[in-house]
């Protein structure tokens, strides 16, 4: 592996010959934006945002899927860039609800995070927008089809654990939409509720229905903890407000782990005073359950329980 | 087992009866010692990807064989090195006739130097340009020349396995192509140890599901896996890294064609051909308001001015031209000032256009600019894939704002919005779909900004096309007929025997119906304003 050198935005970067150059100006505290680039994903494009100009080239680059080279003289924010970036966000929120208020995902949206950074706002017009369609079928998982921005994280995550690969892109064009199963509820679907997707969602359109109208990102602090049901150890982070715990999400997945709904709610009922109660799904429906039974430790229980007697009546 | 001798001998066999049989028939004739297609229409092409085309028996390969198929490739096994094949591609300076004529032989090179252990030749045979039928001529009238042209770039770059992947809808062409493989299975052109020279190459057909964007090289790639055609970024060359991982190459069906010619005559003869920077020929779908619309191969260079009238006779229905469309939905509208432009990579790019694959479509002067812009661009918005934002989203705004120009509800800014959109879209799209969209609003924006200003600003359409910006009005020259009323659907035109008519603009359903049946001379007595 050799290392190369090259200048972003004035700044000298050596980096490894395998490095793309949106990877090499994060290295270097450049932060180009991107809304479909996600490090431990496939490199997709889709979202055109971290585009660059590279010297000696006078067509504008995606820095997501351009390898560094020696000698390489990258520009990340000429006008040129700025007012594409500006019409790219323009252009998501032209068919994107405004909906921030209510929001669950504002404070912590890219999309938010972006229209600010290149001044694009909604704006009234006669033109299409994305169809309203709101998957209310599952307690864990609120999809709200009208505010995705289509990045394809959420496909590719859950593509990554073989025996998941629950969604999936479905239509062409303007009508594009990411589709659980065969186009089907999250209910219905095969998806087990892990909220991987959740978790790598940018925008609001996959959220965690049980952190739903509880707090948000900037309404309280959040501790990142480590998930104790099985060796992977996936990280978990619990919102709390004036000590209180609120609520627990998945955090991405990372190396590997690959998060589930056990060790959520395992979580959920070690750090939560009063967590929700639990659903598990029992052909193609949710189903309130018990948290034994929802934890599949109904079985150790009871031997931990006849276990116990049998000890105290050994004792007595 | 092939050799030579089986093939001279079916070459001296059959050659005579074949030519003798189409003489009689009055079909060819001889230009030098090249058969030929006799007529007009054929007399200004040069053929090199179509030669045998409508010439050979595209179900027996013992006419390919007879017309000097396969000499290439056993010129190549027995006697030239994989590495003088890529000189001998790369000296020809053949470019891809897909779209974006990107040069063959350094393609090839590239996969030549890279070390795998499995590498990949993919016919890209998916054309899907509405109007376009080029390679669809090929595969079902000369399919030896593709499969010769495949082993022949397996054989180059160190490739066992090509696959061609050809659209569903195109069901002779499978047809076609599966007869043909199977028969050079049988005769030892495909298949292990061809020649007896130990060289393996076989070729699989992969039916596209009739996408537009499967056509994009790594769309494509993705389709053979099994995944959803969406283009990828392209981090990596396909020559290094393609189908599932491996080198790939991939060219279009024309490009093969033309590569065993090429092996056959030399660089240099191909060099002779078209223009220095684009040699060599091109095969356009002469389609649209033209007198003698088909299919032609021409050399590169040759002006849209002959393509279009001299061979194409013109505008139809003796109207006068506007202008033609090159390069299909995504390409340019040259105005008929342009007309003496030359045909190539080159040339038509300083105008704004492009070759792409070779599609060819008149407008004569009833064609609303405004209108064919709206028209090519909705193909690109149906056949988005829907991946990336600016082709998704961009291409869609562009549309309604055209919707809406031609409907008279345009405003002030919707030019300039228009070509905002064009430069983000083209600018910042993932692929080529996405990348030349906007060329035929640039273009026609370019060229014909008054017609869009007349549009918004005056509400009417110059070439009186857009019904919803046009009245149909009955002149005092009109002599009572009386067809007129009995030919509208609605019965908005009122009057009696030969008294003058008149129409009711508010019920006038703007069908036309009246002015198609007005028999007054030389001007009806209905006209269009
Ligand atoms: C949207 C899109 C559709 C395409 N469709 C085709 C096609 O149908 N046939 C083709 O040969 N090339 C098509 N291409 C071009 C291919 O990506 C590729 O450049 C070509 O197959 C390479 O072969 P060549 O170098 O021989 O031209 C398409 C490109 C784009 C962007
Ligand atoms: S919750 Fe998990 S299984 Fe369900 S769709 Fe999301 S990533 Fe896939
Ligand atoms: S649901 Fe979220 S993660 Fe999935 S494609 Fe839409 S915006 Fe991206
Ligand atoms: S440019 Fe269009 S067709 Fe190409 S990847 Fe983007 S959305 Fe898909």
């Amino acid at each position: 592996m050799s290392t190369v050198k090259l200048t972003i935005d004035g700044k000298v970067a050596e980096v490894s010959s395998e490095l793309t150059v949106l990877q090499a100006a994060r290295s270097i505290g450049i932060d180009i934006p991107a809304l479909c680039y996600d490090e431990t994903l496939e490199i997709f494009g889709a979202c055109r945002m971290c585009i660059v100009e590279i010297e000696g080239s006078n067509k504008l680059q995606t820095s997501c899927s351009t390898l560094v080279k020696n000698g390489m003289i990258v520009h990340t924010e000429t006008d040129r860039i700025k007012s594409t970036r500006k019409d790219i966000v323009q252009m998501l929120l032209d068919s994107h609800p405004n909906d921030c208020l209510t929001c669950q995902k504002s404070g912590e949206c890219l999309l938010q995070d972006y229209a600010y950074r290149y001044d694009a706002n909604f704006r009234n017009h006669h033109g299409a927008m994305r169809p309203q369609l709101m998957d209310t079928s599952s307690p864990y998982i609120l999809r709200d089809n009208s505010k995705c921005i289509l990045c394809g994280k959420c496909v590719l995550t859950c593509y990554q654990v073989s025996d998941r690969q629950v969604l999936s892109f479905s239509e062409r064009g303007y009508d594009t939409k990411v589709v659980f199963g065969a186009d089907q509820t999250i209910e219905e679907s095969p998806c087990v509720s892990c909220n991987r997707c959740v978790a790598v969602c940018p925008v609001g359109a996959l959220v965690d229905k049980r952190q739903l109208g509880k707090i948000r990102n900037w309404d309280g602090n959040t501790t990142v903890v480590m998930c104790k049901a099985c060796e992977y150890g996936c990280e978990f982070e619990v919102y709390s407000r004036n000590k209180e715990n609120i609520a627990v999400t998945a955090k991405a997945p990372s190396n590997g782990r690959p998060l589930c709904l056990k060790g959520r709610l395992a979580t959920e009922l070690k750090y939560l005073e009063n967590p929700d109660k639990p659903y598990i799904k029992i052909n193609e429906r949710f189903e309130e359950t018990t948290w034994d039974k929802a934890l599949g430790i109904t079985e150790l229980i009871e031997k931990i329980n006849r276990l116990e007697k049998d000890n105290k009546e050994e004792e007595e | 087992m092939m050799t030579k001798e089986r093939m001279d001998s079916i070459k001296e066999v059959l050659k005579p009866k074949i030519v003798e049989k189409l003489i009689g028939e009055d079909k060819v004739e001889l230009r030098g010692d090249e058969v030929v297609l006799k007529g007009e229409y054929y007399k200004k092409q040069v053929r090199i990807a179509l030669k045998n085309c409508d010439i050979v028996d595209p179900t027996n390969i013992e006419e390919y064989i007879a017309f000097d198929g396969y000499y290439a490739l056993y010129d190549s096994l027995t006697k030239k090195k994989p590495g003088d094949i890529v000189e001998e591609i790369k000296n020809s300076l053949l470019r891809g006739r897909g779209g974006a004529g990107f040069p063959t032989g350094r393609k090839w090179d590239e996969a030549y130097r890279y070390q795998a252990d499995k590498k990949y030749i993919i016919c890209n045979a998916d054309e899907g340009d509405p109007g376009a039928f080029m390679d669809r001529s090929i595969l079902e009238k000369d399919p030896h020349s593709v499969l010769e042209g495949m082993a022949l770039g397996g054989y180059a770059i160190g490739s066992d396995q090509g696959y061609i992947y050809v659209r569903a809808e195109y069901p002779m062409a499978v047809k076609r192509l599966e007869i043909a493989i199977k028969q050079a299975r049988e005769y030892g052109l495909l298949g292990e140890n061809i020649f007896g020279t130990g060289f393996n190459f076989d070729i699989e057909l992969r039916l596209g599901s009739g996408a537009f964007v499967c056509g994009e090289g790594t769309a494509l790639m993705e389709s053979i896996e099994g995944r959803r055609g969406m283009p990828r970024p392209k981090i990596h060359r396909t020559a290094h890294v393609g189908l599932w991982g491996k080198p790939t190459i991939i060219n279009n069906v024309e490009t093969l064609a033309n590569v065993p010619v090429i092996i056959n005559k030399g660089y240099e003869w191909f060099r002779g051909i078209g223009t220095e920077e684009s040699p060599g020929t091109k095969v356009f779908a002469l389609v649209g308001k033209v007198e003698n619309a088909g299919l032609v191969e021409v050399p590169m260079g040759m002006t849209l001015r002959e393509i279009i009238f001299d061979i194409g006779g013109g505008a139809q229905d003796g109207k006068e031209y506007k202008a033609v469309q090159t390069g299909g939905p995504s390409g340019g509208c040259i105005p008929a000032d342009l007309i003496d432009t030359p045909v190539d990579f080159e040339s038509l790019g300083k105008i704004w256009s492009i070759m792409g694959s070779g599609g060819m479509v008149v407008m004569d002067e009833n064609t609303c600019m405004v209108d064919i812009a709206k028209f090519f661009l909705d193909f690109s918005v149906e056949e988005s894939c829907g991946k990336c934002v600016p082709c998704r989203e961009g291409t869609k705004r562009m549309y309604e704002i055209l919707d809406r120009i031609t409907k008279g509800e345009g405003v002030e800014g919707d030019i300039e919005r228009l070509e905002e959109l064009s430069e983000t879209v083209s600018s910042a799209s993932l692929c080529g779909l996405g990348q030349t969209a906007p060329n035929p609003v640039i273009t026609t924006l370019k060229y014909y900004r008054h017609e869009y200003e007349d549009h918004i600003h005056n509400k009417s359409c110059p070439a009186k096309s857009c019904k919803p910006l046009i009245k149909y009005f009955i002149e005092d020259t009109c002599i009572g007929c009386t067809r007129c009323a009995k030919a509208c659907p609605v019965s908005c035109i009122s009057g009696k025997v030969k008294e003058l008519h008149v129409i009711d603009q508010s019920m006038c359903i703007k069908c036309g119906a009246c002015y198609d049946v007005c028999p007054v001379k030389p001007i009806k007595a209905v006209s269009i304003i």
